[in-house]
């Protein structure tokens, strides 16, 4: 057990340093410039029952300490994911790796989720109810505690891996969503997806994003999420993963104390695709300087 | 793809809105012509793709036009200031299908990335001819310095203030040309690409995210499937583009 070592629903972390969904695509392509074996694990694309193409362009836009994004969940589907992308990463990648899956109907969630049940090197389920960038999409599902819950019985029943849901911030209360998951079997949540945001070109008088609206992240959200993962952690038993404009190992350390189990890293990777690897190697020192000997003593910390 | 410092050497005007700048460092992830670089600016949180204008030895020369808040900044850079950068990225141009008598056209800021395309067509003996198109002639830049490497260089502009007027489709006429190398503004490659019939190479533009292939902010469509502009781009065969709508 070294200093960073954590348990997330069962399975044990080298490291709480996971690159977040949609910022690290199917992981190989990463391995190109280190060895991606030094993270802790990360969550993989969000994958739907077919293929999408995703919105239109433009999808990012740049804020102040932050980025706009609308993709849309542009995936190959999952067939292709376990047939073409996993094979890829298995090359490169000897950990268990989390599934980031994502759904229009409840039946999608599970049709996924049971096709994916079956691949060894797939450590946990991190099922999306939380995507703002999709119309008549994921984003209902998180913030309505019987939908969440609906999707959370649902996939329950398709794999015995331990499954987190995603949880949106765009909810009034994002406890209640989270205990409405916990009691249909979640074996934690993650959280914060993108808040809801919109860019205006002031020069074409349009929005900028093709899909006008979008989800903000970067560091402008982290105060937001570290806020709603102390509010979470306070009101279920089961692990939060925490994330949200997380950039340094300082903010990991913030992330733990406010309640999270492990920390996902997301717009960061974006900027510096060597960001999860400074994060890890630059903890032990950080931890020295607060006086922290292990990093799992430290969960929930500011909660006592 | 690697991830250097660059220090700024000079960053000057040339034009109207438009700077030239030469940094020096590790190049030696830059490998072709039409390649991009990607820069952290002070204060700006995602980096500024700029297309490579030249590359002798360890000096990379960029040009690019100051429209948003960032490139305005970057306007500012002075000597010796470093700068952290993603190098390398994009797949560039092929030279390989060129035939003898390559042409090259760029519109505004689209004429940078052809620079070090024709220096290195010229020295592989080819003919190479060069339509630089602007606005106005206060926007025209690189025309000796295209003329100074060998290339027949027509420039055009739509007010007619310098060069011939009109679009650079309408400077087609009259060249003879095997192969069809061109960066610029999407309405521009359309029209060339009708304006055409031979094979050719087209660089697009398009809003990224990180600039190496992880967000899918930039993904378009093609005859061969989905293709990220900043990773299986920003070059793509005249075969393979899907015009939208």
């Amino acid at each position: 057990m070294g200093r960073l070592t954590v348990s997330l629903c069962g399975v044990t972390l080298d490291n709480p340093v996971i690159p977040a969904s949609g910022t690290f695509g199917f992981g190989y392509e990463f391995a190109d410039y280190y060895d991606i074996n030094e993270l802790g694990t990360f969550s993989f694309k969000g994958t739907t029952a077919e293929p999408r193409f995703g919105n239109a362009t433009p999808r990012i836009a740049e804020t102040p300490a932050g980025m706009l994004n609308a993709v849309g969940l542009q995936n190959p589907g999952v067939e292709r994911v376990i047939a073409e992308e996993l094979p890829k990463l298995k090359r490169v990648f000897k950990k268990p790796v989390m599934a980031n899956v994502s759904g229009f109907s409840i039946a999608e969630y599970a049709e996924v989720v049971g096709k994916l049940d079956q691949e060894d090197q797939i450590g946990w389920f991190e099922v999306n109810i939380s995507c703002p960038n999709v119309h008549g999409g994921g984003m209902s599902f998180g913030t309505d505690p019987r939908a969440a819950a609906e999707v959370t019985r649902a996939v329950r029943k398709m794999t015995k891996k331990p499954i987190l849901l995603k949880l949106s911030p765009n909810v009034s209360d994002v406890t209640e969503i989270a205990r409405a998951v916990e009691s249909e079997g979640a074996d934690g949540v993650s959280l914060i997806n993108t808040l809801l945001g919109m860019k205006i070109d002031i020069a074409r008088r349009k929005p900028l994003l093709g899909n006008i609206t979008g989800g903000l992240s970067g560091p402008a959200v982290f105060p937001v999420a570290v806020r709603m993962v102390y509010q979470t952690a306070r009101a279920v038993k089961i692990p939060v993963v925490g994330m949200g404009g997380v950039a340094r190992a300082e903010d990991v350390i913030e992330m733990m104390l406010a309640g999270a189990t492990a920390v996902e890293v997301g717009a960061a990777n974006l900027v510096d695709p060597y960001a999860c690897r400074n994060i890890i190697r630059d903890l032990p020192g950080v931890m020295d300087k607060y006086k922290i000997e292990n990093l799992q003593d430290i969960i929930g910390g500011a909660n006592k | 793809m690697k991830q250097t410092v660059l220090t700024v050497k000079e960053n000057r005007q040339i034009a109207k809105s438009v700077y030239r700048m030469t940094l020096s460092g590790d190049l030696s992830d830059v490998t072709r012509p039409g390649q991009f670089v990607n820069l952290k600016l002070d204060g700006f949180y995602l980096r500024r793709p700029i297309s490579v204008c030249d590359k002798e030895g360890e000096v990379l020369t960029l040009i690019y036009k100051a429209v948003g808040d960032g490139t305005r900044a970057m306007a500012d850079y002075g000597k010796g200031k470093e700068i952290d950068c993603l190098v390398g990225l994009g797949n560039g141009y092929d030279v390989a299908p060129s035939g003898d008598a390559p042409l090259l056209v760029g519109g505004g800021v689209g004429v940078p990335p052809l620079f070090w395309l024709a220096r290195t067509l010229v020295a592989a003996g080819k003919r190479v001819t060069a339509i630089l198109g602007f606005n106005t002639k206060d926007e025209v830049f690189y025309e000796d310095e295209f003329r100074a490497l060998g290339a027949n260089v027509v420039v055009t502009t739509v007010d007619g203030s310098k060069g011939r007027r009109g679009f650079v489709t309408d400077a087609l006429a009259g060249l003879e040309y095997t192969y069809v190398y061109t960066c610029g503004p999407e309405p521009m490659l359309r029209a060339l690409y009708r304006a055409t019939d031979v094979g050719g190479q087209y660089s697009f533009e398009r809003r990224m995210g990180c600039g190496f292939g992880a967000c899918m902010g930039c993904t378009c469509k093609t005859v061969t499937g989905n293709k990220r502009i900043c990773r299986e781009g920003p070059v793509l065969t005249r075969e393979e583009i899907l015009w939208e709508d």
